[in-house]
């Protein structure tokens, strides 16, 4: 499948012409074959997974089970068994604060994570930590958006748990996940090592193995897929030692008036009736991004996010300042910037008259705003439906917030 | 809708009461951490009236036009008045449709003032 007539598998640009999407960070739109699969669950199958005797049912759970097969054989992991579906990446990541956290974290103990966190990535730690009389230790930036850090200063043998993103969703920085994984798995064997893939798996190949982590977290709905989908992927052998989730009905293996005991995972962590027509329907995003190829998509984002930030400077030159690193291979298709004196949220209004989607506030990334010395700033995000007719109306856009607020 | 009309950005750019008081009988600091919105306002009262009212700090469009507007009109208004105003009345001021995410901009400088009434 070509990138280049690649908006006419995506029916919004069907209702919408002049739609100028560059909100990808926040959600991506769906192709045609996604909405069709929903459809299609809810046409002709639309029973209950696993129980079921009956012949719809049954084609309810094969499908809903082929889906985590394939969820596991796009990120290369051992067993469909080790892939959990949550309701997306913030479940996915306060299931393991509170399941495997809950369990394994002491007083004393040290969590590790960093400055540019999501919120998500970032609070259930910060109040685990809090619980339990933890510390928790904050990595910073340096002033490119790099991570800068000896990790031999920060990971000790009381570290219990690194966390940690691949991809910042405000900087764009690409983080060296393999290599930190490698140096700190050398200083302390025992570390158990989370990344935050929301805003990489979209975007690029994520192979669990080769990246050698414990644990990784994604939203369907930032790759082509539906909302209320979630991804937890983890090391089997961790996942059984864990808490349960949530209590109820598919995660139960007996019930007594005294006592219970649990399924295995990953049922122990899918308490009740899951999202199955958009689970399902995940399966189609995957099949799509695999036909288009997750090189060709890096490798379109890199090359329109490196014309964007080229057409920024040569425009606006010192008033536009854009956050993160310069080498375009260091970063994903994010760009985040600050625009004169204008209040990103008067550029966003803006913007939007003229039906460009970008977004303002703080991205669920207050401390990194923190950091950065600004309270909130503009966000231009890149996808495969995007091209440089999108930058062109962009930067159109941006003149006309200057000749308004000016 | 454009929100952007010229009674707007005019008080944008040349906001009434914008400043400080050196003596005020109240002032107060409002924020909006979510946007960064911040505004300080000052008040003398005459009795129970507004005798002078200002405002300063950083915001968008609409927190800073809003602030201007509605510091204007709260001058020789009773605390008992101003204590009426709602985000309806916000709206009616400011004139135009704002949507549900700028109404929040829009309500900052009245929730400072509501904050000056007690």
């Amino acid at each position: 499948m070509e990138i280049k007539n690649i908006k006419k598998q995506f029916p919004i640009f069907q209702k919408r012409p002049n739609l100028v999407y560059l909100d990808s960070t926040a959600t991506s739109l769906k192709p045609k074959i996604v909405i069709d699969k929903i459809r299609e669950y809810y046409e002709e199958y639309s029973a209950n997974v696993f129980r079921g005797i009956y012949p719809m049912s049954e084609k309810a759970t094969v499908e809903f089970e082929d889906t985590r097969n394939i969820v596991s054989k796009f990120i290369n992991a051992n067993k469909p068994e080790e892939v959990i579906f949550t309701r997306n990446a913030t479940e996915s990541l306060n299931l393991l604060a509170y399941s495997l956290g809950r369990k394994i974290i002491e007083s004393g103990d040290e969590i590790v994570t960093t400055i540019m966190e999501h919120h998500s990535n970032f609070v259930p730690w910060q109040v685990l930590a809090g619980e339990v009389g933890a510390t928790f230790k904050v990595v910073d930036i340096n002033d490119e958006g790099y991570l800068e850090i000896n990790w031999n200063e920060v990971i000790t043998k009381k570290t219990k748990i690194l966390t940690l993103t691949y991809v910042s969703n405000v900087l764009g920085t690409i983080n060296p996940i393999k290599e930190i994984i490698r140096t700190v798995k050398r200083i302390n064997p025992k570390i158990i090592v989370i990344v935050d893939v929301a805003q990489a798996i979209p975007h690029n190949n994520v192979d669990v193995q080769d990246l050698g982590a414990d644990f990784i977290a994604f939203s369907s709905h930032k790759m082509l897929g539906p909302t209320g989908v979630g991804v937890l992927w983890g090391k089997e052998k961790i996942l059984q030692e864990m808490y349960p989730f949530m209590y109820g009905g598919d995660m139960i293996d007996e019930v007594y008036i005294d006592r219970s005991t649990y399924k295995d995972t990953p049922n122990k962590f899918e308490a009740g009736t899951p999202a199955i027509g958009e689970i399902v329907a995940l399966k189609e995003a995957i099949n799509f991004l695999d036909k288009v190829g997750m090189k060709n998509i890096r490798e379109h984002e890199k090359k329109l996010t490196g014309y964007a930030i080229n057409q920024l400077i040569n425009t606006f030159g010192e008033s536009i300042k854009i956050y993160g690193p310069k080498k375009i291979e260091d970063r994903g298709g994010i760009v985040s910037f600050t625009f004169d004196k204008f209040h990103p949220h008067d550029i966003a209004q803006i913007l939007a008259d003229s039906g460009i989607c970008v977004r303002a506030g703080h991205h669920c990334a207050m401390p990194l705003h923190t950091r950065l010395k600004i309270p909130a700033s503009v966000r231009a995000s890149f996808y495969i439906y995007n091209d440089e007719n999108d930058v062109k109306k962009l930067v159109e856009g941006l003149k006309k917030v200057k000749s308004i607020l000016k | 809708m454009n929100i952007y009309q010229d009674i707007i950005l005019d008080h944008y750019h040349h906001p009434h009461n914008k400043g400080k008081i050196s003596h005020p009988s109240n002032s107060v600091l409002t924020n909006n951490p979510l946007c960064g919105d911040k505004i300080e306002m000052m008040v003398v009262y005459d009795r129970d009236k507004v005798k002078e009212i200002k405002f300063h700090g950083e915001g968008c469009v609409i927190s800073q036009a809003s602030a201007s507007m509605l510091t204007d009109y709260a001058k020789n208004k009773s605390k008992h008045e101003l204590k009426k105003l709602d985000s309806k009345f916000i709206i009616k001021m400011i004139g135009i449709d704002l949507g549900m995410n700028r109404i929040k901009c829009a309500v900052l400088p009245l929730e400072a003032l509501q904050k000056l009434l007690i």
